[in-house]
């Protein structure tokens, strides 16, 4: 369903590969390889030589923010630019969908009125996956989504990406964690340790375990 | 009108006050005395060319004389506003945005005023054309510098709020909408408070120069209130155009946010 062909990152060597629907791929690497910058170009937010195709259509084919509809990134890093979380949905969202998914990663419903400020790390981090979730993109870049969270969050947070999947979802994932990475890939892909050094995507050792 | 002219001995009396400055300067080791008179040596040499330049266009009052020495204006002032940028975006897009702006801007502004405002016979007369003209551009100059100045400051400072709506598919401005907001609130606080002070705390400059010139001060006031009504909807519009123009440079086609391109200066 995703398809990455001879893609240009930085001081990377092309890149290749191709996730399936339903599947997840993960990103490895030491920091500065080069992870969040590959994410970046896939979602056409940094220029980048080469090819990503989504069933088959080129990123350049259509306008971009239709492109990022469909093929969403979330920073590891989330922005906002309102008060309250509520103000960075759409008026017309889904109150049942935007409940149920903050429920999913163990958020209340009241956070959403109260200062962006005031919230935790971790909140601000579940509720950016929340909102890139909530249109319901068909590919999700992940960079450490569970990076700055704790032990029960972070299974909240992994079951949502398995829940993902199970929807025909793409998952490409940054990750640290090797214990996330064994449950939720099916092909994990390296990038060298100089940001030039080998890359390879290759099935994972447990990558069935879903 | 009635006013006392000056002679040149008059403002020979005026110059042996900068001069007393110098003189001071110097025995009191300021070491002012080189700029002070390079200073005071510019100003009249430009005021005293502009003067002559200008009774030089008044008695042709020729339209195309006019139309150029307005030309001059307007490529002077795009000049001035970039030169006041912190950070620019390098090559003719920026100076074309600075300049573009200011151009429509005093084109419309300038032309509305002469024929449907004050009316004056030609239409174009340079008298009234060319001041009304550089008080447009002056004051839409100040806030086009600091409109470009606030969207380029704010973008740095927001990258992350913007890439993040960029991210779920917003266009660039859907993206840059609070920075073009907040450049606007920003390149339209002095002429606001211009408006708010005039009369009270400051006297304006033409009003000043005409009553100086003899003109009964109500007429002033009302020659005052028209320039501050154009000045303040020039200014506005310029403000506007400059603030998506200035998103639009920080972006690119493919509604990426390009700070990279920002030189810091």
């Amino acid at each position: 369903m995703l398809r990455v062909e001879k893609l240009k990152v930085g001081g990377l060597p092309p890149l290749s590969f191709e996730v399936a629907k339903g599947e997840c791929m993960s990103i490895e690497g030491p920091s500065g390889s080069g992870k969040t910058r590959l994410l970046r170009a896939i979602a056409d937010l940094d220029d980048a030589p080469g090819y990503v195709f989504l069933e088959g259509v080129e990123r350049r084919e259509m306008p971009a923010p239709q492109w990022r509809r469909q093929v969403r990134y979330l920073a590891a890093e989330p922005g906002w630019w309102a008060a309250t979380p509520r103000e960075h949905f759409p008026a017309s969202v889904d109150r049942g969908k935007l409940g149920r998914l903050l429920d999913s990663v163990g958020l209340e419903d009241s956070l959403l009125d109260q200062p962006i400020g005031q919230l935790s790390t971790g909140e601000r981090l579940r509720l950016a996956l929340v909102r890139g979730l909530i249109d319901e993109p068909r590919v999700l870049l992940l960079d450490e989504p569970t990076g700055a969270l704790d032990q029960q969050s972070r299974a909240l947070v992994d079951e949502l990406i398995r829940f993902q999947l199970l929807a025909d979802r793409v998952v490409l994932l940054v990750s640290h964690d090797s214990v996330e990475i064994e449950r939720l890939a099916d092909q994990r892909l390296q990038l060298g340790d100089t940001g030039r050094g080998v890359s390879s995507a290759q099935p994972a050792v447990n990558g069935s375990a879903k | 009108m009635n006013y006392v002219a000056l002679s040149w001995l008059d403002l020979a009396a005026a110059a042996v006050l900068i001069i007393i400055n110098g003189v001071l300067s110097f025995t009191l080791r300021l070491g002012l005395e080189r700029s002070i008179a390079i200073a005071a040596l510019r100003m009249l040499v430009q005021l005293g060319a502009i003067g002559f330049v200008l009774k030089f266009i008044f008695d042709q009052s020729s339209p195309l004389v006019t139309a150029a020495f307005a030309l001059v204006m307007v490529g002077v002032a795009g000049h001035e506003a970039l030169a006041r940028q912190e950070a620019r975006i390098g090559g003719w897009a920026a100076y074309g945005i600075g300049a573009g702006t200011l151009f429509c801007v005093g084109l419309v502004a300038t032309v509305y005023s002469m024929t449907v405002i004050i009316g004056p016979e030609p239409w174009y007369d340079p008298r009234y054309l060319l001041p009304i003209l550089g008080m447009i551009l002056g004051n839409s100059l100040t806030g086009v510098a600091l409109v470009l100045n606030a969207v380029t400051q704010a973008a740095r400072r927001e990258r992350a709020a913007i890439e993040a709506r960029l991210a779920l598919g917003e266009t660039r401005f859907e993206a840059t909408s609070g920075v073009i907001v907040h450049a606007v609130k920003t390149g339209m606080m002095p002429i606001l408070n211009a408006m708010a002070a005039a009369g009270v705390v400051t006297l304006p400059g033409m009003m000043t120069g005409q009553i100086l010139a003899g003109v009964d001060p109500v007429e002033a006031a009302k020659y005052q209130i028209m320039i501050m009504f154009v000045i303040s909807a020039a200014t506005a519009l310029g403000v506007m155009l400059a603030a998506i123009g200035g998103a639009w440079l920080i972006t690119d086609s493919r509604h990426r946010l390009r700070l990279e391109l920002l030189q810091l200066v």
